[in-house]
C-alpha cells in the first residue's frame, strides 16, 4: 500500500526533531512492505484534501510559527475537509496550538487558528518543561503509556467533552491543572510531547499507519504486525523512568 | 567597601584551596558563589582594578574555544584573568577575579543567559559575539529570547566599547548595526559552501521582513553569504575575513586572515571549518584589544586545544580522540570533519544531565546520515544510549552495525577492542559524558586533571 504524507511547512516548524517522527513511519511502513511518500506542503501551496491519507505539523519557534500561522488558517477548509473524510493528523507542539481555535497573548492580542481541535491556548507566565508520561486509551480496553517531553509557555484548555490524548500521569500536560494532556477526533491526534514523540512510542506510530493504511484502502484500520521493538522498549523505559523521577507528580 | 572586599576575596580564596585540597575537582566556581552570595558588587570592584579593563566571549558554540585562542594571542603581553576551566557564570567569573592576583586584563567566555548581567557589573571594553544555534531549549529557551536579551545588554553598553560581532550569522551581525565601533567578521571562501542549507539551519528567515535568505555561500548551519531577496538585507561587508581555507581532515587547517592592518597566514593544529571561525574571531577580539597580527599569527599557531573539545590521547598503542558534541550545529561540523575519512569505529555518548540539556530531541536534528554509509560499527554509551541507537536505526544504520552500551568505561573499551593497533578511536561524548571519560582516562593516568592544566 502508498501512503501518502503531507508534511506541513518542514522548513518553518521543525524545532523539536519532527522529521524523527517522520523517519519512524517510514522506516515502521517500510518494515510491513508498505511505501511512505512524504510531500512538502509550503506557505501559498494548495493543499487537495484528497491527496493526503496523513497530515503531519510540527513544532517551531515562536518567530517561525507566527510567519506561517495566517498561511495555515487560509488552509483551514481544506483541513478539515481531510479529517472529515478520515485523513490521520498528527500535530505537534506549535501545530497542536495552530490547529486549535487560536492563540492568546499575553499582551491580549488573538492569533486565530484552524479551528480543528475545540480548544484555545492561552499565552502562561512561565513555561512548563520537562518529562511526561501518559496513559492513553485510544481503543476501548486498549491501555498504553506514552513517554515524551513538553516544554511550553500556551496553557491549551479543551472545550468541555472534548476528548484529551491522555491522562497525565507526571508532567504537567494542556495546562498544568487539568491532568490532561494533548487532544483526539477520530484519527487526528494533537499533543505537547516531543522528544520526539514516535520513535520510543512505537505503538501510537503503529497506530497512526493503520489509520492513514485505513484511508488509503477505504476500509476499516486494522492493528499493524508487531515488531521486535527491543531497543523502542528500552528508550521508553529510561524516559519513563525520567518521567517518573524528575517530572511533575499528578 | 575596601576592608570588605579584602577580607571576603581571602575567604573566598581560602575555600577555593580547601575544595581543591578535598579532591572536588578543581574547586572552579567554590569561592565566586561564596563571594557571589557574600557580595554581589565586590565583583564590580574586583573587575574595576584590571589596569586594562575586560573582554567578553558569547556565543551558542565556540566560546570556550574562541577564548582559549584569544588567552594565547593576548597572554604573552598581558597578565590574564580567565575562566579557563569554562565556569561561565558570575560565580565562575568572581572566581577568577578573586585568584587572578596581579592580573592585568580580563577574558572571560561568558553563558548566553549570563551576557545581560556580566555587561553591566564588568563594563567590558569588547565583547565578542560569535553564533546563536538552537541549544537546549529546555534550559535556554528559543533562540529569539537569547537574542532579545543580548540586544538589550548592548543597548546598555557605553559607545566606547567595541563590539565583534560575526557578520555571517545574520541576528548577531544586526547586534552590531548603530554601533560606533564595530569589527564585523566572518568567511570568504565559497569552496567550503555547504551545497545546501542544513536540516537544523535556524535563522533562515530574513530578520526584516521574513522571507527566505538566499545564500552565496551557507559555511556552518544558518552561518554564511546571505541576501534577502525580497528586501536587499544582506551580510555587511567584513574587517576581518579568513580567506584561502584548507581543511586537513582530523588534523589541521590553514587560511589567511585579511584585517584592517593586513593580512597573516595561519596554519591551526585543530580541524574544522568551526575552528577557523573560532580562530578568525579569537583573531579579532585581540586585535580590538591592541594585538598585532603577528601576535595573532604566533597565538594562534600555538595554540592546541580547549579543554575537552578535542583531544587526542594515546594509550597502548592506538589513539582515543574526543571530540565533543553538544547541539545539532556544533555535532553536524563535529560530524563534517569525519566526512573525507570516516573511522572504522565510532563511539558516542548521549547523557541527559542538566548541563548536557534533559531534551534530547536534539540528535534528530544531527545530520548523521553521511557518517553512517561509511562507518565499520558504533557503540551508542551514556544514559540515553538506548534513544541515541533508535536515532541511527531509524537514520539507516544496519542494525548488525550498532552497539549498545551504557556504560561508558565498558563503551571506551569496547571501542578500543574493536580498533586496530595504531588507529585512532573517534569518541563523540555531551558535556557530562566527555567529564566522565575524563574521569576514566585520568585514573587510567592518560590525562591530567583539568585544574592542573597549563596557564599561557
Amino acid at each position: 500500500m502508498r501512503i501518502v504524507v503531507g508534511h506541513l511547512y518542514p522548513g518553518y516548524l521543525n524545532i523539536y526533531a519532527d522529521r524523527g517522527n517522520i523517519a519512524v513511519l517510514d522506516r515502521r511502513a517500510a518494515l510491513r512492505r508498505h511505501e511512505l511518500e512524504v510531500r512538502s506542503i509550503g506557505i501559498g501551496d494548495p493543499v487537495a484534501p484528497d491527496a493526503y491519507n496523513l497530515l503531519y505539523v510540527g513544532g517551531g519557534q515562536d518567530r517561525e510559527q507566527a510567519l506561517v500561522a495566517p498561511d495555515l488558517v487560509e488552509k483551514s477548509e481544506a483541513i478539515h475537509a481531510a479529517h472529515a473524510s478520515g485523513v490521520a493528523i498528527l500535530a505537534v507542539c506549535g501545530g497542536y496550538q495552530l490547529l486549535g481555535h487560536g492563540y492568546r497573548g499575553r499582551d491580549g492580542s488573538f492569533m486565530p487558528g484552524v479551528g480543528l481541535f475545540p480548544h484555545e491556548t492561552v499565552a502562561g507566565a512561565t513555561r512548563m518543561i520537562g518529562d511526561v508520561l501518559l496513559e492513553c486509551e485510544l481503543e476501548p480496553g486498549e491501555k498504553h503509556q506514552l513517554a515524551g517531553f513538553e516544554n511550553h509557555a500556551g496553557r491549551t484548555l479543551l472545550e468541555p467533552g472534548a476528548e484529551p490524548l491522555g491522562r497525565v500521569l507526571f508532567g504537567f500536560g494542556n495546562d498544568g491543572e487539568s491532568g490532561f494532556e494533548g487532544c483526539r477526533i477520530g484519527p487526528a491526534i494533537g499533543t505537547y510531547l516531543h522528544g520526539p514523540l514516535l520513535p520510543r512510542n512505537p505503538w501510537l506510530a503503529d497506530w497512526l499507519l493503520a489509520q492513514a493504511i485505513a484511508h488509503a484502502s477505504g476500509g476499516d484500520p486494522r492493528p499493524l504486525e508487531p515488531l521486535p521493538d527491543e531497543l523502542e522498549a528500552e528508550a521508553f523505559r529510561v524516559a519513563a523512568g525520567r518521567a517518573r523521577k524528575r517530572g511533575r507528580r499528578r | 567597601m575596601g576592608v570588605r572586599l579584602g577580607i571576603e576575596t581571602l575567604a573566598a580564596r581560602g575555600v577555593g584551596a580547601l575544595s581543591r585540597v578535598a579532591g572536588r575537582g578543581g574547586g572552579t566556581t567554590l569561592p565566586g558563589k561564596l563571594l557571589w552570595k557574600l557580595d554581589p558588587g565586590s565583583v564590580d570592584a574586583l573587575a574595576a582594578r584590571l589596569p586594562q579593563g575586560s573582554a567578553l566571549v558569547s556565543a551558542t558554540n565556540g566560546k570556550t574555544t574562541t577564548t582559549a585562542m584569544a588567552a594565547r594571542i593576548l597572554g604573552s603581553s598581558a597578565r590574564l584573568a580567565w575562566n579557563q576551566s569554562g565556569a561561565n557564570l558570575l560565580s565562575g567569573i568572581a572566581s577568577e577575579l578573586v585568584s587572578a592576583r596581579r592580573a592585568e586584563l580580563g577574558l572571560f567566555e561568558v553563558d548566553e543567559g549570563a551576557l545581560p548581567e556580566a555587561s553591566v557589573r564588568l563594563r567590558p571594553r569588547v565583547v565578542a559575539l560569535s553564533n546563536l544555534f538552537r541549544d537546549q531549549l529546555d534550559r535556554y529557551g528559543e533562540l529569539e529570547l537569547v537574542a532579545e536579551r543580548w540586544r538589550d545588554a548592548i543597548g546598555g553598553l557605553p559607545d566606547e566599547t567595541t563590539l565583534v560581532v560575526n557578520a555571517d550569522d545574520p541576528v548577531v551581525a544586526s547586534l552590531a548595526d548603530g554601533r560606533p565601533q564595530a569589527l564585523r567578521f566572518g568567511l570568504d571562501d565559497a569552496r567550503h559552501a555547504r551545497p545546501a542549507l542544513q536540516h537544523a539551519a535556524d535563522s533562515k528567515y530574513c530578520i526584516l521582513c521574513g522571507t527566505p535568505y538566499e545564500y552565496a555561500a551557507a559555511y556552518v548551519g544558518h552561518l554564511g553569504d546571505y541576501r534577502c531577496p525580497a528586501c536587499a538585507h544582506a551580510r555587511p561587508s567584513l574587517d576581518v575575513a579568513a580567506r584561502e581555507i584548507e581543511l586537513h581532515g582530523l588534523v589541521a587547517s590553514r587560511f589567511r586572515i585579511d584585517a584592517p592592518a593586513g593580512a597573516v597566514d595561519i596554519e591551526l593544529a585543530l580541524p574544522g571549518l568551526y575552528n577557523v571561525y573560532n580562530a578568525t574571531a579569537a583573531a579579532s577580539l585581540s586585535l580590538a584589544l591592541g594585538a598585532s597580527l603577528s601576535d595573532v599569527r604566533v597565538g594562534l599557531e600555538a595554540f592546541s586545544a580547549a579543554f575537552g573539545r578535542f583531544e587526542r590521547i594515546p594509550t597502548g598503542g592506538k589513539t582515543v580522540v574526543v571530540l565533543l558534541v553538544k547541539n545539532p550545529a556544533g555535532a553536524n561540523e563535529v560530524l563534517r570533519t569525519l566526512e573525507t575519512g570516516v573511522p572504522p569505529v565510532l563511539v558516542l555518548a548521549l547523557n541527559d544531565a542538566v548541563a548536557d540539556g534533559r531534551d534530547v530531541s536534539w540528535i534528530w536534528d544531527v545530520d548523521f546520515d553521511p557518517i553512517l554509509e561509511h562507518v565499520g560499527r558504533v557503540v551508542v554509551s551514556g544514559e540515553r544510549a538506548a534513544e541515541l541507537g533508535l536515532r541511527l536505526l531509524y537514520g539507516g544504520l544496519p542494525d548488525a552495525r550498532l552497539e549498545v552500551e551504557p556504560s561508558l568505561e565498558r563503551a571506551l573499551d569496547r571501542g578500543l577492542e574493536l580498533v586496530g593497533a595504531g588507529t585512532d578511536l573517534v569518541v563523540l561524548p555531551t558535556y557530562t559524558a566527555m567529564l566522565t571519560l575524563r574521569e576514566i582516562l585520568s585514573a587510567r593516568g592518560l590525562v591530567r586533571p583539568y585544574w592542573e592544566g597549563e596557564r599561557p
